[in-house]
């Protein structure tokens, strides 16, 4: 079994992998492979290429790219992709856990990428909040906002609000760079510190100390809550001050 | 017990009277008279801002520390465990999460300060659009104009105390326009910051500014503002007996005491409520200063927006032409220079000098006590509304990634856009609002003129039908016909009698030009001669109204004649 297993991971080349950590990659089977080829031929395949090399000017070729690739962008719904526009929107997932798993052996088969996280990777309670805090605001927060709310890119393209992201699908993306996101790889942040940055994520949980958030986008938000709710309201009473009996 | 109450009263009033003569002051102002309208409100919510922010500001010192000395954090807050800041921003933290009811207090300070300016400058509107600032009232225009500027100023410099990332940024901002003066610009920067930004000594300096100098320029002000208001006597909206000679309204005691100070609660209330349920300036988000990292949605606070706003309009090459120029080894940054000084400089220009613009146009030299209805001054709500429209393009564009981010656009295209709409929209804007205006005030003719229409059809015995309308109460009248009709300028001609030219053609020619532009194109209220002659024109002495009457009359009279003939035949 363990022969197996050795000889499974020389060849879809996840022995390259230098973290010595026990992916869903590894476990994955033979059945595994062969069940992601035929979803990846059905689904795929008409952008990708039914060898997922990619075509000049409609997809990439999906070589190295990564179970973790594929887990975040098929788990976060961005493929199969709905519509062409300045970058893949997020949607409902339209695989279960079992076949994006499938889809990423395969493609995993193909050559050496990053592995999707484990449990213990992504787990922001071993984190250090304020770590990832001094992470994130260096590296993450010019496109995706002080505390993740998201934020605008050139030419319609935008970092998407991190509030509702799964800790793997965050991990994943920094370890991926997805779309117009840098690549983060583990010489960049470390998988330490890309745990301490889901830390920082989580504790925004607990919602805003001073109530609610008006979207943690900055003070623009705040400008037009004071015209019109606060002036707004003001200006209700001083109609109903200034309305006389006669 | 009420007879005691009101000796004990009395006892203490005459002791005081005694000693100050305030009996005169009292009696004074208790019976001084203002007008009522909703309106009149408006710059009082600033009033009140300014009162919160007073005290909630008093709380706040007692706790800040306006120091640029670092800390490591130990307190209370987890995602700031172990990080380096200035005493400034540790305290800031600390009256947020230790002191209790830190948090409620800085919110309800933050909140008054955005509420303080709003105010401030719908006050500004509804003065400029009922002409509330014609003579005796310029120089409380300015004063009110200077009011608004100081609190920008007041309103910056608290913003940028706690020493976080975001309000970082916009010194940095404010550093790089203060670079981009000529000559001076960075002697005066490294004057402002005590050497290379951002130094040790801003925050304490902005510190004083914030609350001693600042707080202590608009206190005197609201004085001066307050008492030109009691000296003026307040302006009213125009209605019948209301004259540029007379105040219709109700006294300061007791209307107005119980009106206002009842409506300062309610300000501070709304507030409040608003500081508790919402929050503000989340600076434990941002972090401490750090000159390297920026995050999106880095923007000031509002009524700072339309500054930032110029910058991101400000295109790098206009037309292929390269906007940072050198001369002589200098760099001379137009691309800032131009929005960032240069623009606002202009804007607030046209504000404060608008009062005299128009004086220039009317030539008219007579006090304003009654106010105009926008649509009498069609040009003056054009440009009002224009001015607004410019402002507001700003503002969309000092949040264009927000706004981009918000409805899926390009922010790329955005930007392209609002540089055009920049030149062509308040213009259109303008012409709309114009017609519009003239469209109004031909309405009031017609109903001066005709009457409302009463939807009743009345046919004559001759098959004519005819709509009644019914006349216009008195009131209705005089709100629609009192207004003046001012003619553009007629000046003295270029030369006189003896072919020699006159001094000061050249500037009378100009003040005419602007009254062609006010007053050429204009509707007349209607005169007493129009409607009398109206009156006539409609017969049957009043109006249509008088014709039913006497359609009506008739009829009664044919049924008596026929209910005669009845009788007669019986008998």
């Amino acid at each position: 079994m363990l022969l197996v297993l050795v000889l499974l991971a020389l060849i879809t080349g996840i022995a390259a992998m230098a973290a010595p950590s026990a992916t869903a990659a590894d476990a994955a089977s033979a059945d595994d492979v062969a069940a992601g080829e035929a979803l990846f031929a059905a689904n795929c395949a008409s952008c990708h290429g039914l060898d997922a090399q990619g075509q000049d000017g409609v997809a990439p070729s999906l070589v190295g790219v990564g179970a973790a690739a594929v887990d975040f962008q098929v788990g976060t719904g961005r493929m199969p992709m709905q519509a062409s526009g300045p970058q893949a929107m997020a949607k409902p997932a339209q695989f279960d856990q079992d076949e994006i798993n499938q889809l990423a052996a395969w493609v995993a088969s193909l050559g050496a990428g990053p592995a999707i996280p484990t449990a213990e990777q992504v787990d922001g309670s071993l984190g250090d909040a304020a770590a990832g805090m001094e992470v994130f605001r260096t590296n993450c927060a010019m496109c995706h906002g002080s505390i993740g709310g998201g934020g605008a890119l050139t030419q319609g393209k935008f970092a998407p609000s991190l509030l509702e992201t799964t800790p793997t699908h965050i991990y994943e993306a920094m370890l991926t760079g997805p779309q117009s996101m840098p690549v983060f790889n583990d010489a960049n942040i470390t998988p330490e510190n890309k745990r301490n940055v889901i830390a920082y994520l989580e504790a925004q949980d607990a919602g805003s100390p001073g109530g609610l958030s008006l979207g943690a986008i900055g003070p623009v938000s705040e400008g037009l809550w004071a015209w019109l709710v606060l002036l707004g309201l003001i200006i209700g009473a001083t109609v109903w001050v200034g309305a006389r009996s006669s | 017990m009420g007879a005691k109450v009101n000796t004990a009263a009395a006892g203490t009033a005459n002791f005081v009277d005694d000693r100050t003569s305030i009996g005169g002051f009292v009696k004074f102002f208790a019976r001084k008279l203002f007008p009522d309208h909703w309106s009149f409100m408006l710059g009082e919510i600033a009033l009140y801002a300014f009162i919160v922010l007073l005290l909630s500001g008093v709380f706040l010192t007692a706790f800040f520390v306006p120091s640029m000395e670092t800390v490591e954090y130990e307190g209370a807050f987890e995602t700031m465990h172990g990080v380096e800041m200035t005493k400034a921003f540790e305290s800031t933290l600390h009256t947020s999460f230790e002191v209790p009811g830190g948090l409620l207090i800085r919110q309800i300070h933050h909140w008054s300060a955005l509420l303080f300016l709003a105010a401030i400058m719908t006050h500004m509107c509804r003065v400029f659009f009922t002409g509330a600032f014609r003579k005796p009232r310029e120089l409380n225009w300015l004063v009110g104009f200077t009011l608004m500027v100081l609190g920008l100023a007041a309103g910056f410099t608290g913003y940028s105390l706690p020493d976080d990332v975001l309000s970082g940024n916009g010194l940095r901002i404010i550093d790089g326009v203060v670079k981009s003066i000529p000559l001076i610009g960075s002697y005066t920067s490294y004057w402002l910051f005590g050497g290379e930004f951002p130094g040790t000594a801003l925050i304490p300096r902005l510190f004083t500014a914030h609350i001693l100098l600042v707080p202590g320029l608009i206190l005197a002000l609201i004085a001066v503002h307050l008492f030109l208001v009691f000296l003026h006597k307040h302006t009213q909206y125009p209605g019948g007996g209301k004259t540029d000679r007379n105040v219709v309204g109700l006294p300061l005691f007791p209307v107005y005491t119980a009106k206002a100070g009842g409506f300062f609660f309610v300000v501070f209330g709304v507030i409040a409520l608003v500081a508790a349920v919402f929050t503000i300036n989340p600076v434990w988000n941002y972090g401490p200063y750090d000159p390297s990292p920026v995050s999106a949605g880095t923007q000031p606070d509002w009524y700072i927006l339309f500054v930032d706003g110029a910058l991101r309009l400000m295109p790098g090459w206009v037309f292929g032409i390269p906007m940072e120029w050198e001369i002589f080894g200098y760099t001379l940054s137009m691309n800032i220079l131009t929005p960032a000084l240069i623009l606002p400089g202009l804007f607030f220009g046209f504000i404060a000098l608008y009062p005299w613009i128009e004086k220039w146009a009317t030539g008219d030299r007579g006090e304003k006590h009654v106010l105009d209805r926008p649509r009498n001054v069609p040009v003056r709500t054009g440009i009002g509304v224009a001015t607004i429209t410019f402002y507001v393009i700003l503002v969309l564009e000092g949040s264009n990634d927000i706004v981009a981010n918000l409805f899926h656009l390009s922010l790329n295209d955005l930007t392209i856009f609002f540089q055009w709409a920049i030149f062509i929209l308040p213009p259109i804007m303008f012409w709309v609002t114009r017609r519009i205006c003239m469209g109004l005030q031909r309405k009031d003719r017609e109903l001066v003129l005709h009457g409302h229409e009463t939807g009743t059809i009345v046919r004559h015995e001759n098959g004519e039908y005819i709509e009644v309308h019914s006349p216009l109460s008195e009131q209705e009248l005089w709100l629609r016909v009192q207004h003046e009709d001012i003619a553009p300028l007629e000046i003295d001609p270029e030369y006189n009698e003896h072919g020699v030219r006159r001094k000061g053609y050249r500037w009378d020619r100009f003040k005419q030009s602007l009254s062609r532009f006010y007053y050429e194109d204009r509707v007349s209220p209607v005169t007493k001669a129009e409607f009398d002659e109206a009156q006539h024109h409609h017969g049957h002495g009043n109006a249509e109204a008088d014709l039913q009457a006497a359609d009506a009359k008739d009829a009664d009279q044919r049924l008596t004649d026929e209910w005669n003939k009845v009788e007669d035949q019986a008998k």
